[in-house]
Formats: structure tokens, C-alpha cells, sequence
């Protein structure tokens, strides 16, 4: 690594490397370049090129909701959630489990959706942003706080931090800024907005007591 | 990286609650966005959110190799399968078109700029080509299916390979862009093309190299140069000279919406749903990619979810959905994933940069000899490399300076702006320069700043035409003095003992700036009949809140209620203006001047309709509270009232005739609202002397621990210079989120190359870190000067970037304050960096390589 002279020898290029051999080598040291990620199977072929792709009716809970849907084996919540059942809301920021974008409840408990398969949250209860206001569209005293405070940016992340923020706030009613810092630590803001989110979602936390006592 | 008890530490920084905006009702004032309640409740809709009727799905076959030429390539099989419905290839796509100007002059297409899709890649992760299916598993079996064979070709991926004597090139023709000289002018007719640049190469020489002895950046020639002052007797009759090397990373922009695009073509029209920082501006780009009249383009972006340079007019990309869709008669959608935004994303390059500064007794920089040479990845070459020049020359005033650079092209993902494009790189190379200087002549790190702060109209760059230009204003030393005692420096200077058991305290400060803004863009506001005041926005909608705030101007000046106005944004069919790109901090300059022109007009025109109607001159009557009535009292009317009658008048009134100094755009969308009320339209004429800039002073404490090399920033202040506050909680947004930009260029984010296959190692979040909210302290502070510039009328000016090299440099400072000159001549500083230098008392990593 040190290599303090600078005068790295160069290889010559590989010319007789064919796309999979390359593959196999960059394999090795930890990568490759693949379209076999962020895949997802639509219902129009099924059966046609199956080799264990088919699906199967499903009910779940969605919001208060039995939703009733067809679902692949290996099927991620966050597809179903999206694209089957149209709550868009919940996001896919990295769909591996780093960004947080697909958090969402699952009987209360935040999880990241990209990384969860549909058919383990039968006779669970799923919660998505969608279904955080009341039905005569008060918002929930957490969203209550982003507009209070103007929190976030662009706000692709804003969902996740959301519901990682009700779930930690319902267990910890009356965090101090670091406390609640620890609780969205598994959520990534790009924008950066760490500090008027966590004022926010202070905020929000506020508006939650105070709707308890009331 | 988080410490618990930092809340207490916190406590130590007063944060003083300011008023913004004193004698305004809007501007400088919170208020609640009109995008927020669709953004808390999940309504807000990005790119990959939409879904339209029998939409396909589209996969990318990435070039495996770092740079290659595809042989032979069979789809047939992959075309076959069932579900399978068009495969895009780069032959497909149309002839680069060339632009035409405002002003009549066209801009050539360069041949040799990235078009989407390539036979011929130039770095690894580089489409070759598209499929669109049913479903994106088809569309990836069948991509599987395709037999392509490459003709591996030479590649390199660090700059200084390819500048060595006999280096191989990135690209067939060379490694750096050469601008053919333009062709004389024609007195009477247009200015003429200027051609587009070509591919040349540069090569230094061994003795180059060797002067350097492998620990310095060696200094060969480079294509551009400039200087003013005199050096040589600035370095004889020094102090103190320094001759510094530093390496800034490679990062990916990662916003984390990606480049996802949906396309499809009705009635001859194609309808792009994609993130942009520029709903107005993106429709002349997509036009020109895909070779078709801008009226046949319709955009749809009312949400991004980031852009920080990364997708200035949307991206080349968006080709790929657009093209397939026509050709397999369906909707497309392209989603991309985080690995392959990693490649076909945006990223910043890598700096590498050697400073000599000559430094008088008290501090002063009085000669400076720059030289910067930047990781430019295969395409179209970045401004980052002199904008660096510039704004060093700006920040630090040195007496006499003068500034080589060079380009360089690699076989590495493209670069783009990133927050703060090369203005942070020049100040992460300067900063440590500056911190070094002020413990060798034994000055505080405040002071040695503040003798160096620009001040007023302060000149930068190289003389043009006999005069150095120079901007409309700086009061940076004025940020600099009221963050130093906001953030109790000096006491935090004298604070003992520095060290307690493994843990070293260390403070650092920085200067920073940027451009501020641009002039010369227009606006739109029609007064309904009912009343009501509908503002049109082309501004992107990247979260920063521009797009809604700067129209707060306009309410102010024609004396509207805020709740009266309705905002229409992020759809170019709805008759939107010339408006800048959200890039470059342009926006709330730009566009509050184009804001205050537009309510101008209307204001002049309610005038003109109160005294046609109500007799008397258009100046005897003011606006305000809803009306348009006579000064002193009497006659008047609302601007219900005053709408009708506009519509009656017809003309100018309701834009049925248009200012001609307007864009060809703002004039298309006034014509499609003719008729609908008072319609006013303008273009920003208001003079401006000097160029804008905004500065901020930033401060940063630190906490090392030397066994373990892990750190905590304790503290973090930054100050700003931006003009008048428009919308403070936005601006704090700002400030303070790009300052951690910059901050994880400092703690954790950089590119990694494998050197033998030319293959990236660091492709997701994981891999090169942005900060999280444990990387930074849990109160953090900014503030705001809230002096107006001169030099425009609202006195605003942009904030995206100026906080960037700021955020990055106070922590690389306050980290040598806490461990010595002698641990890192590079950012990131990681763990492993500190420990493997402390240990050894020298910077333990290769002097010159970004990748590791």
C-alpha cells in the first residue's frame, strides 16, 4: 500500500478475459457488476419461466386493512407494499438493508421492508406512512412535528425516519436529543438534515405527550 | 461515532435566537411549506413512485472492463423470450444534437460526450445496452442470454499513471480535452461556433517526477495557467514557505433517490418522470438528447430526492426509458439501483494539489503558487480544477498568486458538480496550509485567518482585460469575529490540560465560500379574478425549499397575503418560466431577483389599471392589503377587481402582449395564459457590480482517542454570509447539511479501486460512509449575518455550497490541532490513518494515491 516511490508497476491489460471469467475474478476480491439485483417479478408470466417464482394468494394487514395479495415466494414487503398495493410511500433507498428508506411497523416494531419477505407477516400487523394520519386526515403528532419545525429536505428518507421515530417514541416517550438520536440511527438522511430532523422529531415527541394527556 | 455525554459539551456553545428579516412580514419569517403535508403522509410522488398502464420494465447489460470494445453481440436468443420486448442499443440512439443559444450562437454536440449507451466503454459499470420486459426478471434473464464478446482495451484509473512518460491513455486519442481555437467573428452576423473540444494528450517528463521524489505532487506542464502580483519577490521576502502536497477523495454524490427514470410518448409527445434540479431547464436537455423539438417534451418532477450536483438537468440516462418506450409502444420504467447509480451515478473528483505559500511574520499570504491536477473520470471535462484557483484567490486574498491546473481523464465513473465543486477541494488543500503556518509563527488560528478574510468588493482570479474582477460583497470577517466568540474560541484554546489519558481535544476553524448566485432569469404570477395570486415556479424541488421560497418575495412586495398565493411547480406542461438551474447556489439570488422583477411588473401594471379606470397618473396610487388604491386615500380597488379589468384591457394587461426581452420559454407559457387575469412576467435587468459569492466561517472541536485512532466532533458552529435570510429554518437546513457534506469528505467517504482489474471496491453506503446522525454532534449550531448584499434588490444570496469546504476543512484542522502536522496529507482521516502515523510520528499512507 505504502508504495512511497509512487512508481507502481502497471499490468498490462488482461487480453484474453472473457465478461465471465472477469466476473469470477472481481468475485473474489468482492464485487461484480450485475443486473441480478433489485429484481422483481411481475403476475402477467407467471409459470413461464418458473423454477420456483410462483405465487400465492395471501392475506395481510396493512394499515388496518386485509389486503389480499398475490405474492411471490421471494418477494420483499417493500415490492408488495409498493408496487401491488400502491403505498408508495415507503421507499427504496438502497435495498439492502443500509439506508432505511423502507423502514416500516411490523406489529409495532421497525423494520427495513427491502429486507423483510411478504409471506413471513401473515397475521402480523403492518403499519407504513400511509396509514399514520387518522382517517379524517389529523396528522399523527410525529408528522405534526416535521411541519411544525420544517424538518427534512427532499425528504426520500422522511417515511423511515418517521415510523423508526413512532416506534422508538412509543417505548420511549421522553428522550433527550442524544437518546432519540440512538433510536433513528438506523436511517440515513442524504441531505444531511440531521439536526433540524432531530429537532422535528423532538418535537413530535412533544406533540405525542401532549396528546397523551389530553 | 457518537459520544453520550455530548449534550453537556453541547451546552457550551450559546445558541443566541435571532430575528431574521426586521421590517418584513414574509422574508426572513418560518412558515410551513405548501410541499409538506404531501411529503409527511406519503403522498409526495418521486420518479419510481409513478406506475402507468401496461408499463414495462427495463435492465442494463455494464460493461464489465474498465475500458473495452464489444466484438460481437448476439440478442436473438434474449429477444425470443417470452416477455421480452424491445433490447435498445447504442447504435439506436440519435445523433447528438447541437444548441442553439439565446443570443443566436450554436453550440456544436461534441462526438465524444456520453450518450447513455456505448460500444466503446470507457469505464466499468457503463451501459452497453437495455432490455425492456414485462418485469424486471425477464428483462434480467434475458440479459443473461445476450452473448457479447469484448476486445479488452487499455485502461488507467489513476491520473498521475496516465501523465507519466509513456502512461497509457483512458481514451483512444489521449487524456485530457484540447479546445480548438474559435473561428474569427463575422462583423454583422451571429458569433460564430465555437467547435467542440477534442482529445489530446499530455505527457510529463521523468525529471517532472523525480524533483517530486515520489512524496510530492510532481509539477509538469498543464493547459491552463494564469497569475497576477509578483510571486518571486512575495516567496524571497517571506517569513515562513511552505510547499504542501494533499489529496482530496473521489465521492459519489449518493443521493438517495437514484437516477430513476419512467417514460412514455403520447400524441407525438414524450412525458419524462425523473429527479432534476431544474424542472425548466431539464426540457431543453431531454430535447437535445433525444434530437426532437423541445415542444414535444413534457417533464414531470414535483419531488427529487436529492441532486447536490448529481442531476443539474436530470441525466443523459433518462435516454434509455425514452427510447425503448417508443420503440416497444409501452410505458418504461428504469429503475436503478444503488450499484448502478454507483457507476452511471455522479461523483466529485478527486484533487490532487501542491501548495507554496510565503507567509509574512504576522500571518498575511503574501505569494501563493497553486497547482491542482483532478480525477476526471472518461467525459466531458469538470470545472472544478480552475474554479478551485478562483475561489482560493477569493477566500485568502494572497498579494501574489498564480495557479496551474490540469484536467485529466481516467477509465473511472463520470464526474459532475458536486456541492461546492472545486471550491471545496481548494480549501481542503489550503486549510491545513494556513493551520500549519499559524503554529510555525506561533499566531492563533482565528487571526492568521482574519488578516487573510476577503472584505467587500474583494478581487479573485486573474486580471481580465487589465482589471481583476471582484465580488459585490464579503463581511466574512464579520462571521468570522461573531462565530469566534459564539463558539467561545479562545477559551476553548486555552482550555488545559489538552490531553486526559488517550483522549486529545483539538479545535479547528475554517474559511469558506462560493458562488452565490447568477442574474438574468424571469419570472410569472398571475392575479386571478378571484383574488388570488398563482405563482409559477421552474425551480426543481430538491428539498431546499427555493422552489416555494423565493415567491415569498413577491407576496412581500405586492403586499399579499401568503394564503392568497398558489404555488405551481414540477410539471413543464404547466407554463412554467425561464428559470436558473437549482446548481451552483444560483438559486435564491437568481430567482428572488426574477421574483422581485415580476411583482414589479404586476405592481406597475395595477397602477396603470387603477388610474385608466379611476382617472388620475399610475403614480398616484399604491398597492397593498389586497388593493390597488390612491396614495393619501379615495379611490380604489381590489385586485379581484383590478384582474377583471386586466382581462377587459386585454394587451399587456392580461399577456396577451409580453415584454420582448423575455425567454422564448417565459414567453410560450405567458401566451397559454393570456386571458386568465392579470398576468405580469418579467426578466431580472436589475444591475449587479461584481460577482456574488456567499462565505461562511466554520468552527469544530474534536476528540481523538490516540489508542484506538476513533474520533468525535464534540462541537461543530458555522457562521454565514448570505445575504438576507429568506426562510431561516430553510437556510439552517442548508447550512448546517451541507456542512456535514463536507464533513464526511473529512470522516469516512472515498472511492477504492481494485488497480488490477479497474474495478471499484466501494459501491454502496457501507463502502464509503456518508455521516449518519451519530457521526455528528446532537446540537449542532449555525447562524446567520442577515446583512443584506448591495447588489440586489432583495439582498439574498445562495447558501447550497459555500458551508461545504467549511465543514470539511474545520475538522481536518481541529484534528491536526489535537495530533500535529504530522499524521495525514489527505482526506478522509480514518482510524486506521491516525493510529498507523501516530505510532510512527509521519503520515504512514502513499502520498499521492486517492484510491486506498
Amino acid at each position: 500500500m505504502s508504495d512511497i516511490d509512487g512508481k507502481e508497476k502497471i499490468e498490462p491489460p488482461p487480453s484474453t478475459l472473457s465478461r465471465r471469467d472477469l466476473i469470477k475474478g472481481v468475485i473474489v476480491g468482492g464485487v461484480a457488476v450485475s443486473s441480478a439485483s433489485y429484481l422483481f417479478r411481475a403476475s402477467t408470466l407467471v409459470g413461464q419461466s418458473a423454477r420456483g417464482t410462483g405465487e400465492r394468494l395471501l392475506t395481510i394487514n396493512v394499515n388496518g386493512q386485509l389486503r389480499r395479495v398475490d405474492v411471490m415466494k421471494q418477494e420483499t414487503l417493500a415490492w408488495t407494499l409498493r408496487h401491488k398495493l400502491g403505498l408508495t410511500g415507503t421507499k427504496l433507498g438502497c435495498d439492502r438493508a443500509e439506508c432505511g428508506s423502507c423502514t416500516v411497523l411490523i406489529d409495532d416494531v421497525p423494520h427495513y421492508a427491502c429486507s423483510v419477505l411478504t409471506h413471513t407477516v401473515r397475521d402480523r400487523k403492518v403499519l407504513t406512512i400511509e396509514g399514520l394520519a387518522s382517517p379524517d386526515g389529523t396528522l399523527h403528532p410525529v408528522q405534526q412535528g416535521v411541519i411544525d419545525e420544517q424538518g427534512f429536505q427532499c425528504a426520500f428518507c422522511m417515511p423511515g425516519f418517521i415510523m423508526a421515530s413512532v416506534a422508538f417514541l412509543k417505548t420511549n416517550p421522553n428522550p433527550t436529543r442524544t437518546e432519540l438520536a440512538h433510536g433513528l440511527s438506523g436511517n440515513l438522511c442524504r441531505c444531511q438534515d440531521y439536526d433540524k430532523i432531530l429537532t422535528a422529531m423532538m418535537r413530535g415527541a412533544e406533540n405525542m405527550r401532549r396528546a397523551s394527556r389530553a | 461515532m457518537h459520544k453520550s455525554d455530548t449534550e453537556s459539551v453541547a451546552a457550551t456553545v450559546a445558541a443566541t435566537p435571532r430575528v431574521y428579516g426586521p421590517g418584513h412580514k414574509l422574508i426572513g419569517k418560518d412558515y410551513a411549506t405548501a410541499d409538506l403535508y404531501a411529503k409527511v403522509t406519503g403522498q409526495a410522488k418521486y420518479a419510481e413512485d409513478y406506475h402507468a398502464d401496461g408499463m414495462l420494465f427495463c435492465k442494463l447489460l455494464l460493461s464489465p472492463l474498465p475500458h473495452a470494445r464489444v466484438k460481437h453481440l448476439e440478442v436473438r436468443a434474449a429477444l425470443a423470450m417470452p416477455g421480452v420486448r424491445a433490447i435498445l442499443t447504442a447504435d439506436e440512439l440519435p445523433p447528438p444534437a447541437d444548441t442553439l443559444t439565446d443570443n443566436g450562437t450554436v453550440i456544436q454536440a461534441n462526438p465524444n460526450s456520453e450518450r447513455g449507451l456505448t460500444m466503446e466503454p470507457l469505464y466499468r459499470g457503463e451501459p452497453i445496452l437495455a432490455v425492456a420486459a414485462v418485469d424486471e426478471l425477464t428483462a434480467a434473464e434475458a440479459i443473461e442470454k445476450i452473448r457479447i464478446e469484448f476486445e479488452p482495451l487499455p485502461f488507467v484509473i489513476d491520473p498521475l499513471e496516465t501523465l507519466r512518460p509513456g502512461g497509457l491513455n483512458p481514451r483512444k486519442d489521449g487524456n485530457i480535452w484540447v479546445r480548438p481555437p474559435a473561428p474569427a467573428a463575422v462583423a454583422g452576423s451571429p458569433p460564430p461556433a465555437p467547435p467542440p473540444p477534442t482529445i489530446g494528450e499530455l505527457k510529463w517528463t521523468e525529471a517532472d517526477f523525480a524533483e517530486a521524489k515520489g512524496v510530492r505532487l510532481p509539477i509538469g506542464k498543464t493547459p491552463d495557467e494564469w497569475s497576477y502580483g509578483d510571486l518571486e519577490a512575495g516567496f524571497r521576502n517571506a517569513a515562513l514557505v511552505l510547499d504542501e502536497t494533499f489529496v482530496t477523495p473521489d465521492t459519489s454524490h449518493q443521493t438517495l433517490e437514484t437516477r430513476s427514470a419512467m417514460a412514455y410518448w403520447q400524441n407525438g409527445k414524450v412525458y419524462v418522470h425523473t429527479g432534476t434540479q431544474s424542472t425548466a431547464q431539464t426540457v431543453p436537455a431531454i430535447a437535445r438528447w433525444l434530437n426532437i423539438d423541445v415542444a414535444k417534451v413534457v417533464l414531470i418532477s414535483e419531488y427529487t430526492g436529492g441532486g447536490f450536483g448529481s442531476k443539474g438537468t436530470a441525466a443523459v440516462s433518462l435516454v434509455i426509458p425514452a427510447l425503448l418506450s417508443k420503440k416497444a409502444n409501452a410505458p418504461v420504467m428504469m429503475r436503478i439501483s444503488r450499484e448502478e447509480e454507483t457507476f452511471i451515478g455522479r461523483a466529485r473528483p478527486s484533487l490532487l494539489g501542491r501548495m507554496k505559500a510565503g507567509f509574512s511574520k504576522d500571518g498575511r499570504i503574501v505569494a501563493l503558487d497553486m497547482f491542482v491536477i483532478s480525477n476526471n473520470g472518461p467525459y466531458d471535462a469538470q470545472g472544478d480544477v480552475p474554479t478551485s484557483g478562483r475561489i482560493v484567490s477569493l477566500l485568502y486574498q494572497p498579494q501574489a498568486m498564480r495557479w496551474r491546473g490540469a484536467t485529466v481523464l481516467t477509465n473511472t465513473p463520470p464526474r459532475s458538480a458536486q456541492s461546492s465543486p472545486g471550491g471545496m477541494q481548494g480549501i481542503v488543500i489550503m486549510e491545513p496550509v494556513i493551520a500549519k503556518a499559524a503554529r510555525k509563527l506561533g499566531l492563533d488560528q482565528v487571526a492568521i485567518r482574519r488578516i487573510n478574510c476577503p472584505e467587500g468588493k474583494a478581487p479573485f482570479g486573474a486580471a481580465v482585460q487589465g482589471k481583476r474582477p471582484y465580488a459585490t460583497s464579503a463581511f466574512l470577517k464579520e462571521a468570522l469575529d461573531r462565530g469566534a466568540e459564539q463558539f467561545k474560541w479562545s477559551e476553548r484554546v486555552s482550555r488545559t490540560p489538552k490531553r486526559i489519558g488517550t483522549k486529545v481535544r483539538g479545535v479547528g476553524v475554517s474559511l469558506s465560500c462560493f458562488v452565490g448566485g447568477t442574474v438574468g432569469f424571469d419570472g410569472i404570477l398571475v392575479i386571478k379574478p378571484d383574488g388570488r395570486v398563482s405563482i409559477r415556479s421552474g425551480i426543481g424541488n430538491l428539498g431546499t425549499e427555493s422552489v416555494i421560497d423565493v415567491h415569498r418575495v413577491a407576496a412581500e412586495v405586492l403586499g399579499v397575503p401568503w394564503e392568497k398565493c398558489e404555488i405551481t411547480w414540477g410539471d413543464s406542461s404547466k407554463n412554467l418560466p425561464f428559470t436558473c438551474v437549482s446548481g451552483g447556489s444560483q438559486t435564491t439570488h437568481a430567482m428572488t431577483r426574477a421574483a422581485h422583477a415580476t411583482a414589479m411588473d404586476a405592481r406597475k401594471k395595477l397602477q396603470e389599471i387603477a388610474a385608466k379606470k379611476l382617472g388620475g397618473k399610475p403614480e398616484n396610487y399604491d398597492v397593498g392589503n389586497e388593493r390597488v388604491f390612491r396614495k393619501g386615500g379615495g379611490a380604489g380597488m381590489t385586485l379581484a377587481q383590478a384582474a377583471n379589468y386586466a382581462i377587459q384591457l386585454g394587451g399587456i394587461y392580461d399577456g396577451h402582449e409580453v415584454s420582448p426581452d423575455l425567454n422564448k420559454v417565459t414567453k410560450a407559457s405567458v401566451a397559454a395564459l393570456a386571458g386568465q387575469g392579470l398576468v405580469a412576467a418579467a426578466k431580472d435587468n436589475y444591475p449587479r457590480d461584481g460577482a456574488t459569492f456567499s462565505y461562511v466561517a466554520s468552527f469544530a472541536e474534536v476528540e481523538v482517542d490516540v489508542e484506538t485512532g476513533k474520533y468525535y466532533i464534540v462541537d461543530f458552529l458555522a457562521y454565514a454570509d448570505v445575504g438576507s435570510v429568506v426562510h431561516p429554518r430553510a437556510l439552517g437546513g442548508q447550512i448546517l447539511g451541507r456542512s456535514i457534506l463536507g464533513i464526511g469528505h473529512a470522516i469516512g467517504q472515498k472511492w477504492v479501486f481494485d488497480p488490477h482489474y479497474g474495478a471499484m471496491l466501494s459501491t454502496r453506503f457501507s463502502q464509503s460512509k456518508p455521516p449518519t446522525i451519530l457521526d455528528v454532534p446532537v446540537n449542532m449550531q449555525w447562524a446567520a449575518l442577515d446583512i443584506p448584499d448591495p447588489e440586489t434588490p432583495v439582498g439574498a444570496r445562495g447558501v447550497g455550497e459555500p458551508p461545504v469546504g467549511g465543514g470539511c476543512a474545520s475538522i481536518l484542522n481541529a484534528l491536526s490541532d489535537a495530533l500535529g502536522d504530522d499524521i495525514f496529507r489527505r482526506a478522509p482521516v480514518n482510524a486506521d490513518t491516525i493510529l498507523t502515523s501516530v505510532e510512527a510520528g509521519r503520515p504512514m499512507q502513499h502520498p499521492l494515491k486517492a484510491h486506498i
